[in-house]
């Protein structure tokens, strides 16, 4: 049994509101049908009555007073008149003195003798069908004496039942109609309704990673706790991002600054000192200290590299003038070795989008390798070039080589090659290298030379 | 036709079950076991055979009896007698409106279409119209003009006492549902019924049961004037004999449905509804018009002839049919016209 599991998905806002819409309009659509078939059905069974009525009437309007009985005179009309609304069928009886004279003897009496002038309408079960009888009482005076006359005439319902059934149809189409408007004015008000939602969660989309403003408050009043507690949170996240980056440089100086000293304060005793064990030991410590300076730059480097590259800017950047910038800042270094920096421009500009910061992050590590692993007066040769829609820079040394090293496990962090000898690094140059090409859709790869040294190739997407 | 007619009929002896006068009655034998069709009817066989062969030409296997007789019999031996014919045909609408208001019909989906006054329910369906005429000899009637309406005619009766003593005939009310039917409708749409009906009574009408034997005495030449008769027999005779000459009065010429229903108690109801469809169907239509010289239901024709008067299938056709009502209606007329 993993049914349990199986959370099922609540239902969209959009859902709620058109299915509650819908639930009322269908009540209110059943309520309009039944609504029309009653009303309709009553007016069609009072215009019969009503007919059924005079029918009724005119026929004891022509009863008269003769000589020795009530002379009784069917009219025409009285019958025929009961055919022009329906072909229904149609039954009579004239009672006088109690005694029938005419007409169906067997058609059911009144219940109840109501003294009214005006015919008494009553339904009751006739011979194979069910009849609406009409009853008029009049007195017509004979020899003398009152004889009480009742006439009934009475017509089958199915004209009616069939006008009930045709108006039940059209009520029914009717309440359809009413319900696919009702469809149609709830979609239309659910989108209306909705909408500042959909424009809420649309601005808050629409925002880059490192846009950190409040969210605009013209929201329905509904939804000011919610883009209140958006605000609040971002406040949080941006302060608390602000922390992290100030500990980060914090850290990096707080690190920095006492290895410094210690470098420093090694290097005055190594010039001091003629002991031979003593300035071994004082090389060890100034060595290990280097190593440990440039582990906390390159762990903090690459602390930055993680930390931007989740919030990134999109600066427009020249490429060529962002290497030139590093090649610039490493110029000094190289010149220490008395290395070579060669720097072939591209004929054209290469401008991308990416973020200043970590490119030049990326650069420098590359360039930085291809110093450390050269010999001391050699040359580094650095090419940028426009390719297949990106900016290429090469970097070509002729330095150790990778002396068959998979490039691909030295981009691990902390991972060196066998070939490092005593050159001083942490193994997380190409880490960071890596993670910027990751970062801004580039290409980084390391090739062994021909004829010795390595051609690092980087590459982001041309703008 | 006739010859076919002849082989087939079988005029069988009054039937001694059957409590009705039959006038005639044919069999027209279906080939092997099929069911029967028995039509009672008002309309004599001969125009009605080219429909009853047509029909069986399409169902071979049924055999058809059909059975004349008047119009007041037709309604007894269905409300009555209870006779389980399977189509009963009349030309008194009053009477088959009775029988289908009480229950005696049964319902019928045809699939014909038929305008809505020329059926009632789904149980009466018209499907011939006939004007009622007078019918004249122009022998008799020499030197004087042909009487266009019925003011003429009064006029011709007055203007020549003794000339038509004897010599007019028409239906008696009291024997012929039909007879009954035209002589209350008229009175009911016009006045100058009773001053016609008195007026005829000066001449000592003589009064028919049935239409053969009037226009019978028209052709011999003992009756001068037939009035009131059913427009379709008329028309027949009349083709043959130049003597006659028809006449639709032009104040109003009521006009009649000749009506099928099936009663209650068919024995075959589906096959008299499948005839009843084929009565209404074009090519029905066609033979009865043609051939039967019974005229189809024709709406166009009452627009464009406004002297024809419908006689409405509703309701209203019960009231005569009331006890007191017709024995009232009968006295009256019996008076006019017996005068002594
Ligand atoms: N230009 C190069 N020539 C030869 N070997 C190289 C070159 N660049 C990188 N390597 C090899 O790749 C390894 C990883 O380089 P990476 O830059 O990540 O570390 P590092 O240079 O040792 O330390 P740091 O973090 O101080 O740069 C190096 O230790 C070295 O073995
Ligand atoms: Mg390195």
């Amino acid at each position: 049994m993993t049914g349990w599991r199986m959370a099922r998905a609540p239902l969209s806002l959009r859902q709620r509101l058109l299915l509650q819409l819908l639930g009322i309009a269908a009540m209110l659509a059943v309520l309009l049908y039944f609504t029309v078939r009653t009303v309709a059905g009553q007016a069609a069974e009072a215009t019969q009555d009503g007919i059924l009525g005079a029918a009724t009437t005119a026929i004891a309007e022509q009863l008269r007073a003769g000589t020795e009985q009530v002379e009784i005179d069917l009219p025409y009309d009285a019958f025929s008149v009961l055919g022009s609304i329906s072909e229904d069928r149609v039954f009579y009886r004239i009672d006088v003195g109690g005694e029938t004279v005419t007409g169906y003897e067997d058609l059911p009496p009144p219940p109840e003798a109501t003294g009214k002038v005006g015919p008494q309408f009553y339904t009751r079960p006739f011979r194979d069908t069910e009849v609406r009888i009409a009853a008029v009482t009049r007195q017509v005076v004979v020899a003398g004496q009152a004889l009480p006359v009742l006439v009934l005439v009475a017509q089958t319902r199915q004209g009616q039942d069939a006008i009930a059934e045709r108006i039940a149809n059209r009520a029914a189409g009717l309440g359809l109609g009413f319900f696919t408007l009702a469809l149609l004015l709830s979609l239309v008000a659910a989108g209306s309704v909705l909408s500042p939602i959909d424009r809420l969660a649309e601005a808050v989309a629409r925002r880059g990673p490192e846009d950190l403003r409040a969210v605009d408050a013209s929201a329905p009043r509904e939804l000011v706790p919610l883009v209140g507690a958006l605000n609040g949170f971002i406040a949080r996240l941006r302060a608390a991002l602000g922390r992290t980056e100030t500990f980060i440089t914090e850290a990096a100086h707080h690190i920095r600054t006492p290895l410094a000293t210690v470098r420093t304060q090694a290097e005055i005793a190594l010039r001091q000192s003629d002991n031979e064990a003593t300035r071994q030991t004082l090389r060890g410590v100034i060595r290990a200290v280097e190593e440990s300076a440039r582990s906390a730059t390159q762990l903090l480097d690459h602390a930055i590299v993680v930390y931007r590259s989740d919030r990134m800017t999109s600066d427009a950047l020249e490429f060529g003038a962002l290497v030139a910038g590093v090649v610039a800042s490493i110029e000094p270094a190289a010149s220490l070795k008395d290395v070579d920096l060669r720097l072939s421009p591209a004929p054209q500009p290469l401008p991308v989008t990416g973020d200043r910061a970590l490119l030049e992050s990326a650069v420098r590590n590359i360039l930085d390798n291809a110093v450390k692993y050269s010999p001391e007066d050699s040359v580094v040769r650095l090419s940028l070039a426009a390719e297949d829609r990106r900016a290429v820079l090469r970097v070509e040394d002729r330095g150790r080589g990778l002396s068959g090293l998979d490039p691909a496990s030295l981009s691990g962090r902390f991972r060196r090659g066998g070939n490092v000898a005593d050159v001083v690094g942490s193994g997380l140059g190409l880490t960071i290298v890596t993670e910027v090409a990751a970062a801004h859709d580039g290409r980084f790869s390391l090739t062994e030379r021909e004829g010795g040294g390595v051609c690092a190739e980087f590459s982001v997407p041309l703008q | 036709m006739r010859r076919i007619l002849c082989a087939l009929a079988v005029i069988l002896a009054p039937l001694a079950a059957a409590a009705f006068p039959v006038e005639e009655e044919h069999v027209f034998p279906g080939t092997g076991t099929g069911s029967e069709l028995w039509i009672l009817s008002t309309t004599d066989t001969e125009y009605f055979a080219p429909l009853l062969t047509a029909f069986q030409a399409r169902h071979p296997s049924v055999t058809i009896r059909y059975t004349v007789t008047g119009s007041a019999s037709v309604y007894t031996a269905v409300a009555d007698e209870g006779v389980a014919c399977d189509l009963a045909i009349s030309s008194a609408m009053d009477l088959q409106m009775k029988l289908a208001n009480d229950g005696l019909a049964l319902p019928h989906a045809s699939t014909a279409q038929l305008p809505d006054w020329a059926q009632w329910q789904d149980r009466i369906f018209g499907f011939a119209q006939e004007p009622v005429v007078l019918v004249t000899s122009r022998k008799a009637l020499e030197g004087l003009a042909l009487p266009r309406t019925r003011r003429d005619l009064i006029d011709l009766l007055r203007d020549h006492p003794g000339r038509f003593e004897g010599r007019i005939g028409t239906y008696d009310p009291l024997q012929s549902g039909a007879g009954y039917l035209f002589a209350t409708q008229e009175a009911r749409q016009s006045d100058s019924f009773w001053r016609l009906a008195e007026v005829m009574g000066a001449n000592r009408p003589r009064l028919y049961a049935s239409t053969k034997p009037m226009l019978d005495d028209l052709e011999s030449g003992s009756l001068a004037l037939a009035y009131n008769v059913l427009g379709s027999y008329a028309a027949t005779r009349a083709a043959h004999d130049p003597d006659m000459a028809l006449i639709e009065f032009e104040d109003f010429t009521l006009t009649l449905l000749r009506t099928a229903l099936i009663p209650k108690g068919a024995q075959n109801p589906e096959l008299a509804g499948m005839f009843i469809d084929f009565l209404l169907s074009p090519e029905g239509r066609r033979l009865s018009g043609q051939q039967g010289g019974l005229p189809p239901v024709n709406e166009a024709a009452l627009v464009q002839t406004p002297r024809l008067r419908p006689i409405r299938l509703d309701p209203g056709l019960l009231v005569y049919l009331d006890r007191i009502k017709r024995r009232a209606f009968l006295e009256e007329w019996a008076a006019a016209v017996k005068q002594p």
